[in-house]
């Protein structure tokens, strides 16, 4: 198979770096996710290649871990915390008002592809609960105002 | 004038998502417009979360002032020192009964740069030990400090160390969790962005006194900006040649690796840890063999928590005695804990081992929240369990905790008050360690969902009589047959529950009601007709159309209102009910 990905240059240098062992495949994987946003199966079928695994095993691992998703992501990822602080200080709110809002389920993308609704246990910012992080960053204290503003902030970056 | 030797703006995570990023940027702009030769510096957390963003203002002769919930417009103001009473924040009470030694620089300096750590006795540690001491000798110091391990299982560090040291070379690996999965805990996090080389040289130490060549950090992937630290940390050391061939000119060498986790709790497992980096499924495995005799690829490993290894360069370098000297006569040292929840003063400390549970929440974290009242204190997590108030005077220590049925665990402290359910708090860690669950071993596959099914009937309010007896049948057995850890300890938050808050298993399941009024299901909202001003804010701001105009006042539809609160909330009469239990009325 002619190798099409990883088809970011850098990525692809990066790739000469990691070892072409089975040991690679997590790092190998967040690679592919963070070049395009999930896990196809022309990434997975490569990382296979690159460490000298089965496909059936690589994908074996992507799917233990919560971090790595199979399907195409929207532009933006909004992650509710759902860990203890954040439970106990109303995350449920934060979350049924997202979806509310959006009008998706967790897991879901908005029909316009803007956004992607997910949940994570802590993100270590327990202190400012209910946290929400949005792509890499966490916004603290989220309530129903905060939300709408955010929602707004990044649909206008959509544009 | 008075003189200012340098600012520093809190910026790790709990900063960042505080906005602390804009306040620097505007503190940097007032200092150049101003022409001050100034320097800001971006230093880790100081624990003081609740007041973030957060600035201080060191002055040349020490005294240092701080300032709370900063905002950018605020720069002018604090870089001229004029009316700023109202940003000040008294830290007094907060920081005078910690004692600091693993958080000792979180805060104060710079953590990207190699050269202030060393300024603060940084790396003097590891050259000590490379320098005058064997390895049985840097073994003995941390046996003899009484360092026990802070990833949750308390197991004696010099004795671990010993037992690696033992196994036969040539090849031994040292490793670091820094996987940190209670959710609701940010120690390892604050410490690996607040002062990243000290975890590092901690290592170095570890590698040196048990022969590694090789080792790995394992994080959290999400925690970026800690692995961004770790990053840059790392080639900083191997540049000053701390850090891989000839350390400080010496014989000893030893390079590590960042793995970045995936999001997997179990993988804080040790054995789930190494499959992890190993590049597998991370599924824990039997013990024995325990990793010191067969770790990664089959080697003799070495697992240590982070806070653990920042005990390391410390007790090094003051000696085991100091750190033995604080503390009770089985738990040693410091312990770091995340504040969190209902409390007042949320955030990082770090306290003597044996001060009261009360003390903590008392004298240092202020109370509790808006005048509320201590009801329990969850302790450890999923693995962990809750403390009800009246053992609040129980003293952090490992031994007279675990009989309470808590443990000090990792060092997550989630406060609760009245205002939270304790049958969903044990609901809501069943619901995380049956989805965490691997699936390797049945008990902990099969007993967790079980668990969790009684609990979510019982929330729903339809429990049955025999409910709570099922539970600590099946609690106990899963506890005795799993195969690792996570299955060992997740029924703990369960059973006590059921054991410090019966009456509140049996008011769900009896009176059909939740005292705390959180569980959804028992709940019903109705509109006080005596209070209501007939506004209508109410039924405007329902999602479900449920509130309707009635005869002079608001009524609520029960068949469709899905209770979100939010016309409590908004009511400005403080009309609106919610009403739990058969005699709600
Ligand atoms: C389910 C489970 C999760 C764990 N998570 C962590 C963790 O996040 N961090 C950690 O340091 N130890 C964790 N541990 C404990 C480790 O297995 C191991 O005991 C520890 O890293 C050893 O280091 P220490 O002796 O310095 O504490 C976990 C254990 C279990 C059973
Ligand atoms: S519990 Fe939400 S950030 Fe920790």
């Amino acid at each position: 198979m002619e190798a099409c990905f990883p088809a970011a240059k850098a990525t692809r240098k990066a790739w000469d770096q990691i070892p072409r062992r089975p040991e690679s495949i997590i790092p190998l994987l967040q690679s592919v996710q963070e070049e395009q946003g999930y896990l196809s199966e022309e990434g997975i079928a490569q990382v296979a290649a690159h460490a000298h695994s089965a496909a059936s095993a690589v994908y074996g691992v992507a799917t233990f871990y919560s971090q790595f998703r199979l399907r195409r992501p929207g532009l933006h990822t909004l992650r509710v915390c759902e860990g203890t602080a954040c439970h106990v200080l109303g995350s449920e709110e934060v979350m049924e008002t997202l979806k509310e809002l959006l009008g998706v389920e967790v897991g879901e993308t908005t029909p316009d592809g803007v956004f992607t609704l997910e949940s994570v246990r802590c993100l270590g910012c327990c202190s400012l609960a209910p946290a929400v992080m949005v792509d890499n960053e966490t916004h603290g204290r989220v309530g129903r105002k905060e939300i709408a503003a955010i929602l707004k902030r990044y649909r206008k970056d959509a544009r | 004038m008075r003189k200012i030797r340098e600012l520093r703006v809190g910026l790790a995570t709990c900063g960042v998502a505080a906005g602390a990023e804009r306040v620097y940027e505007a503190l940097q702009h007032e200092v150049e417009t101003a022409g001050l030769r100034l320097p800001i510096k971006r230093v880790g957390c100081l624990g003081m979360c609740y007041n973030e963003p957060l600035v201080e203002v060191v002055h040349a002769d020490g005294r240092i002032d701080r300032y709370g919930h900063v905002k950018p417009e605020d720069a002018p103001r604090i870089v001229s020192g004029r009316a700023v009473k109202d940003l000040e924040v008294d830290s007094e009470r907060f920081l005078s009964r910690q004692v600091r030694i693993v958080l000792e620089n979180c805060g104060r300096i710079d953590p990207e740069s190699i050269d202030e750590y060393r300024a603060n006795d940084g790396y003097r540690a590891l050259e000590k030990a490379l320098r005058e001491m064997t390895p049985d000798a840097v073994i003995a110091e941390i046996t003899a400090s009484g360092l026990r391990g802070r990833g949750g299982g308390g197991f004696p560090t010099g004795m671990k160390w010993s037992l690696a040291a033992k196994e036969k070379g040539p090849k031994k690996y040292m490793i670091c969790n820094g996987d940190e999965g209670d959710p609701g805990a940010f120690m390892d996090r604050s410490v690996l962005e607040g002062d990243p080389h000290r975890v590092l040289e901690g290592m170095v130490i570890a590698a040196y006194a048990i022969g590694a060549s090789e080792g790995y950090l394992y994080v959290r992937a999400e925690y970026p900006l800690a692995i961004a630290r770790l990053v840059s940390s790392i080639r900083d050391a191997r540049a000053a040649g701390l850090l891989g061939d000839h350390i400080l000119g010496t014989d000893f060498s030893f390079d590590l690796h960042i793995k970045a986790g995936a999001g997997a709790f179990v993988c804080g497992e040790e054995t789930a840890l190494i499959a992890s980096i190993e590049g597998r499924r991370g599924m824990p495995r039997r013990r024995p063999p325990y990793p010191s005799s067969s770790g990664l690829w089959g080697k003799p490993t070495c697992i240590n928590n982070v806070e653990t290894l920042a005990n390391v360069p410390w007790i090094l370098r003051h000696g085991a005695a100091k750190f033995a000297a604080l503390g009770t006569e089985k738990s040693k040292g410091t312990k770091v804990f995340a504040l969190a929840g209902k409390i007042a003063n949320s955030g990082l400390i770090e306290i003597p081992m044996g001060m009261s549970i009360h003390d903590i929440v008392f004298d240092i974290g202020g109370g509790i929240q808006e005048g509320g009242e201590l009801k329990a204190v969850q302790m450890g997590g999923p693995s962990g369990g809750c403390l009800p108030a009246s053992l609040a005077d129980t003293p952090v220590d490992y031994e007279a905790l675990k009989a309470t049925g808590a443990i000090v665990g990792s060092g997550g402290m989630i406060i609760l008050d009245q205002e939270t359910c304790m049958v969903d708090v044990a609901r809501f860690f069943l619901d995380f360690t049956q989805k965490e669950s691997c699936g390797k071993c049945t008990f902990c596959r099969i007993g967790t969902k079980r668990m969790l099914e009684i609990l979510e009937r019982i929330c729903a309010g339809e429990g049955t009589k025999e409910d709570v007896g099922r539970l600590v049948d099946l609690g106990e057995k899963i506890k005795a047959n799993s195969l690792c850890g996570l299955g060992q300890t997740a029924p703990n938050p369960v059973l006590t529950t059921a054991k410090y808050f019966a009456d509140e298993y049996a008011a769900h399941i009896e009176g059909r009601a939740c005292p705390a009024r959180v569980c959804k299901a028992l709940l019903s909202y109705r509109i006080d007709p005596a209070t209501c001003k007939n506004c209508g804010l109410c039924a405007r701001q329902c999602p479900a159309s449920a509130i309707a105009d009635g005869d002079g006042a608001q009524v609520i539809d029960e068949v469709v209102c899905v209770k979100c609160g939010r016309c409590r909330q908004v009511c400005p009469f403080g009309a609106v009910l919610v009403l739990t239990g058969k005699v709600s009325e």
